[in-house]
């Protein structure tokens, strides 16, 4: 399977994504840079975390103009996957490709700290290797995470099952509490309405060796492996 | 000519800055007021010519990229 790992001006965990899919689980991959305008043999994308072209205007409002993302709007419309994580999700929101917004955390805080995810269904390309109850423990670093959409986005999201994973206590349970940054639902990540583009603020790839004090992170990858190699044998 | 153009959150969304500043305002003495809300002002420099057509373009601008519709408003004024 290979990876593009898109790069745009202050990307960040670039390197931590590529790591993980090259080095942990074994697959090809590249970095993909933001003015490059194809993405011709790749069989997924991942949109990294970072501050691209320095959160100006909103966070990821700049980047979605880049060259790369209208190649990413042709390989999502091709039914491939397309993972956003931090500031991926908010590119890809930006973008269209995600429903709703991410805004300034509400507590006005940068929350860096690992918190608890509960997994809403394995349905998806992101989630299918994810046992029902397992709670992932994963790391979060961002001040623009809190999940906004309309009334009626999020009953759609509800009703789809849209919603992949939501901040959760240690018991599963989606409090208050738990919400690091106020967003709607206790939303951590979401897919489309197609499945194939999701978008979530936590870091997976910063947590995907024992060695980083958590290999939760690394099911998700698996998750996106399992199913691209199932879509291909079908 | 300039733009001048004026971004505002959605009254939906929760601002907790406009929160945060209303709080230090009241903090130090401007009791009375109502909540505060915190946007952004851009201001584009256009060659003297026909404002109108400015005002579609800028307008397309504004929706493209200037603002985020799903979570702000905006509104502009061309001046002279």
């Amino acid at each position: 399977m290979n990876f593009a790992v898109l790069q745009f001006p202050a990307s960040n965990c670039d390197q931590d994504a590529l790591h993980v899919v090259v080095n942990v689980l074994g697959h090809q991959g590249r970095f993909v840079w933001h003015k490059e305008s194809s993405l011709a043999g790749f069989d997924a994308v991942i949109v990294p975390g970072g501050f691209s072209y320095g959160d100006y205007l909103r966070t990821g409002a700049i980047a979605r103009f880049s060259p790369i993302m209208e190649a990413v709007q042709s390989f999502a419309a091709e039914g491939k996957p397309v993972l956003g994580i931090c500031n991926g999700f908010q590119i890809l929101c930006e973008a269209g490709l995600l429903p709703g917004a991410l805004v300034r955390n509400r507590s006005l805080q940068f929350r860096c700290e690992h918190i608890f995810l509960k997994t809403l269904g394995n349905n998806s390309p992101f989630t299918s290797r994810i046992p029902g109850d397992k709670i992932l423990r994963i790391p979060i670093a961002h001040g623009e995470g809190c999940y906004f959409a309309d009334d009626a986005t999020l009953e759609q999201l509800k009703a789809n099952g849209q919603i992949l994973w939501q901040y959760v206590n240690a018991s599963g349970e989606p409090t208050e509490e738990s919400n690091p940054n106020g967003s709607l639902s206790n939303i951590a990540g979401i897919c489309n309405a197609a499945r194939n583009v999701a978008g979530l603020m936590p870091h997976p790839e910063r947590a995907s060796e024992p060695i980083l004090g958590s290999a939760d992170g690394r099911l998700i990858f698996e998750s996106l492996v399992s199913w691209a190699e199932n879509r291909a044998r079908a | 000519m300039k733009a001048k153009i004026i971004v505002t959150p959605k009254k939906a969304v929760v601002d907790p800055q406009g929160k945060t500043v209303q709080s230090a305002l009241e903090h130090i003495g401007f009791k009375g007021i109502g909540a505060v809300h915190v946007g952004k002002y851009l201001e584009i420099d256009l060659p003297e010519g026909d404002a109108e057509s400015w005002r579609a373009k800028i307008d397309e601008a504004c929706h493209k990229i200037l603002s985020n519709p799903v979570i702000e408003d905006y509104q502009f004024q061309i001046e002279k």
